[in-house]
């Protein structure tokens, strides 16, 4: 039974909700906005993390070629989307 | 709510609509019930797990949707086809060119393209079935079911109305108050989470089920096409699945998140709906590209030039396809440095879209070329789509959009593209690959003067809107004073529409009349093919391949045939290991369905149950023992001896 039971998935599921708790905090209370910001990236950061390494399984993979090449294009693409939104949205939008 | 609310009321064509939804369902239930079908439908559809058949359904609803949104497309051009038209009032009109624009792109050509892979892929790689089988049905029934949630709008509720690209503010509860766009948020969110599972099952299969010794670059072009798309799937529609949940939350939750007050922006919308929706465009040309690599080789009956050089200029467009959003909105109002920056990137995709260009043209350079249908399809496209990047990389040119943005230059431009593209391209595949899924090939006569009246009516329909559009004429207009003098240009394109409509209406002809009289295909390769699926027999058994093939090299069945070397091993065959049918992604896909309708109307209760039932079909599948069945070897012998003759 004991190597039945998915460890990992519970430990990952109950801190997930922990997480979305903690990161309610900054609703709740009468925080500033950086601290506000703080709390909300480290929570989003640890969440990901969760998610990678006790859902996704990417330590256990064998190959580690394809698993960087993963992990870098899809670094690409989210780093582009996002300072990309800020170009257009904010930099580039006051910029003449 | 009263049931004029409900209900689309007032307008003769909708209740047209209604009756005729109303007989043919219960012309559907009458026909089933009288010759007993309900069984064969379960089991043999609606439960499948087959590749093949799931590739065929999607295919069906494809070209169901095809009809739909050219029923949009004829009524709008009807509606501009004279001055002062009285046919559609403005919201009618909007509603249509929204819908037209959504099930043309997210319901016919995605369904249709990921219909050919589901058939192909497994066949051209040498496998028994995608990777994971019970996943590509709960692909296909989300996507079914979140295009009849979209269809189901013109009757009940009314259909969104803020065009396809669903701007903010105007697609906000402020400026679109019917439930309209709370269908386009969630009918697009139950299709895209299918199209997204759909792109993670195909890097898998793709990556790691090919036959033995096929390495990557000895695939056929095809499948270098989806493996490409596959991984732009997963990168690109988790952007449109949090841009449509945030739409959702802005309507029917008051969140402010494209709200022009309160820290909201509501440009904030178009940007993430074009970081989902330009890499969507090559979601639906890459495979495209694939296509008529596969048809041009076959039939100039030479190898493809320039292998290395047509992956490596896929593997840039797929960088380069999310590099160019902002292009779609350079009038926007941001600086010179961010139009300038996008302009480069967007003109650099003509690099290694001409490179493709030029490899076709040299495969066909003193190639033995036979004029099939098919091949016409991809001779037509290759002058055709030339025009529509040309015109793409004027309006990449930010300074000079300022003239082309939203004008009808901008809709012929992007029909250019995505017709003799995506449209030309599944038309041939379907032309190509009909024989290997049906074991009959689709008459020839009749399928060349279907693309013959396409493909002259496609220019004479599309041709006039670049002039109309360097005229003035913006897009989205429903109707326009005689003194604009769009009259003729608009009135010759609807004679183009009608043209179109005459081809498309004889490609549904040949299905009907090739089903009946074209002499069945016995080899399995009636066109002397170069890729593996042409070595299976016509129709594919269920497991595909007897004995998995060994590969060497690249089109590796045609220099089997030509050195007369075989495929496989001598072994004798060994029993082959099947997933097993199963009703749960069908009955997922129904409360999925129930679960979006409640939720456009905001009906929490039983939105609630039956996003539970969802949930319980998922718990079922956890816990479910299911290991699948084996076919026996006396079975496989029989089967293969009744489909190849007695010489196997």
């Amino acid at each position: 039974m004991k190597q039945l039971f998915p460890v990992p998935h519970v430990i990952g599921f109950v801190s997930s909700l922990l997480l979305s708790l903690i990161a309610l905090v900054v609703v709740k209370f009468d925080l500033t906005f950086a601290s506000g910001m703080t709390i909300l990236g480290v929570t989003a950061l640890v969440q990901a993390g969760l998610q990678l390494f006790l859902f996704m399984h990417v330590n256990e993979n064998e190959d580690k070629r394809s698993l960087m090449t993963n992990i870098a294009y899809a670094l690409f693409v989210g780093l582009v989307t996002i300072f990309g939104t800020l170009f257009a949205m904010l930099w580039g939008y006051n910029m003449i | 709510m009263k049931w004029d609310e409900f209900f689309v009321t007032g307008e003769p064509m909708i209740y047209a609509a209604m009756v005729s939804i109303v007989l043919v369902s219960v012309a559907i239930v009458a026909g089933l019930t009288y010759f007993k079908k309900w069984g064969y439908l379960w089991r043999n559809w609606l439960t499948t797990v087959d590749h093949k058949k799931i590739g065929v359904m999607y295919i069906i609803a494809a070209l169901l949707m095809l009809f739909r949104g050219g029923v949009d497309a004829l009524l709008m051009r009807a509606q501009t086809a004279v001055p002062e038209n009285g046919l559609l009032d403005g919201q009618h009109y909007n509603e249509i060119f929204t819908t037209h624009g959504i099930i043309m792109i997210l319901f016919m050509a995605m369904p249709f393209i990921i219909g050919l892979m589901n058939v192909v892929i497994p066949l051209q790689i040498g496998a028994r079935d995608v990777a994971f089988p019970r996943l590509n049905a709960v692909s296909f029934w989300l996507f079914f079911f979140g295009a009849m949630l979209l269809n189901l709008s013109f009757v009940i509720g009314g259909s969104p109305d803020a065009g396809w690209s669903a701007y903010f503010p105007l697609a906000s509860t402020e400026f679109s108050p019917t439930v309209g766009n709370n269908y386009y948020s969630l009918s697009l969110q139950i299709a895209g989470i299918g199209t997204l599972m759909t792109g993670i099952n195909f890097l898998v299969t793709i990556l790691k089920m090919r036959a033995p010794g096929m390495t990557l670059m000895k695939m056929p072009m095809f499948t270098w096409s989806i493996l490409i798309t596959s991984v732009i799937i997963i990168f690109a529609f988790p952007v449109l699945t949090v841009a449509l949940a945030l739409m959702m939350l802005d309507r029917q939750f008051g969140t402010q998140f494209f709200a022009m007050q309160n820290g909201g922006m509501d440009m904030l919308w178009a940007n993430l709906f074009w970081v989902w929706g330009h890499p969507e465009v090559y979601i639906v040309i890459l495979p495209a590209f694939g296509i008529y690599s596969e048809i041009i080789a076959t039939f100039a009956r030479k190898n493809l030039y320039g292998y290395k050089s047509m992956v490596i200029s896929m593997v840039a467009i797929s960088m380069l396809s999310f590099l160019v959003w902002v292009h779609h909105f350079y009038t926007m109002g941001h600086g010179v440095m961010v139009n300038s920056v996008f302009s480069i990137t967007t003109m650099a995709i003509a690099i290694p879209t001409g490179v493709k260009i030029f490899n076709w043209l040299f495969t066909l350079r003193k190639g033995k070329i036979t004029f099939s249908t098919p091949m016409l399809y991809a001779l037509a496209f290759i002058p055709i789509f030339t025009i529509g990047g040309v015109t793409g990389v004027m309006l990449a040119m930010a300074s000079a959009d300022y003239q082309y943005h939203n004008t009808m230059f901008l809709v012929a431009h992007f029909h250019y593209v995505l017709i003799p593209g995506t449209v030309f391209a599944v038309i041939a595949g379907y032309h190509y690959w009909f024989p290997k899924v049906f074991g009959f090939r689709l008459n020839e006569k009749l399928g060349k003067w279907a693309f013959w009246f396409i493909a002259i009516s496609f220019n004479v329909t599309f041709f006039p809107l670049f002039i109309l559009g360097l005229n003035g004429m913006t897009r989205r207009m429903y109707t326009y004073s005689e003194s604009t003098g769009f009259g003729p240009l608009n009135m010759l394109s609807m004679v183009g529409a009608v043209g179109l409509t005459i081809g498309f209406l004889l490609l549904v002809y040949n299905i009907y009349w090739s089903t009946r009289y074209a002499k069945r295909d016995t080899t399995g390769d009636p066109w002397d093919g170069r890729s593996l699926e042409w070595s299976t027999p016509s129709p594919v058994p269920e497991y595909n391949f007897a004995k998995t093939p060994v590969v060497t090299k690249l089109d590796a069945f045609w220099f089997s045939k030509k050195e007369n070397t075989p495929l496989t091993d001598d072994g004798d065959y060994e029993p082959i290991h099947m997933p097993n049918n199963n009703g749960q992604p069908f009955i997922m896909g129904v409360a999925f369905f129930f679960f979006g309708f409640f939720m456009v109307f905001s009906w929490w209760i039983p939105a609630i149950i039956a996003g539970l039932v969802v949930l319980g079909t998922m718990a079922y599948r956890t816990f479910e023992q299911d290991h699948g069945h084996h076919i026996s070897v006396e079975e496989i012998e029989r089967t293969e001896k009744a489909l190849r003759g007695e010489q196997s």
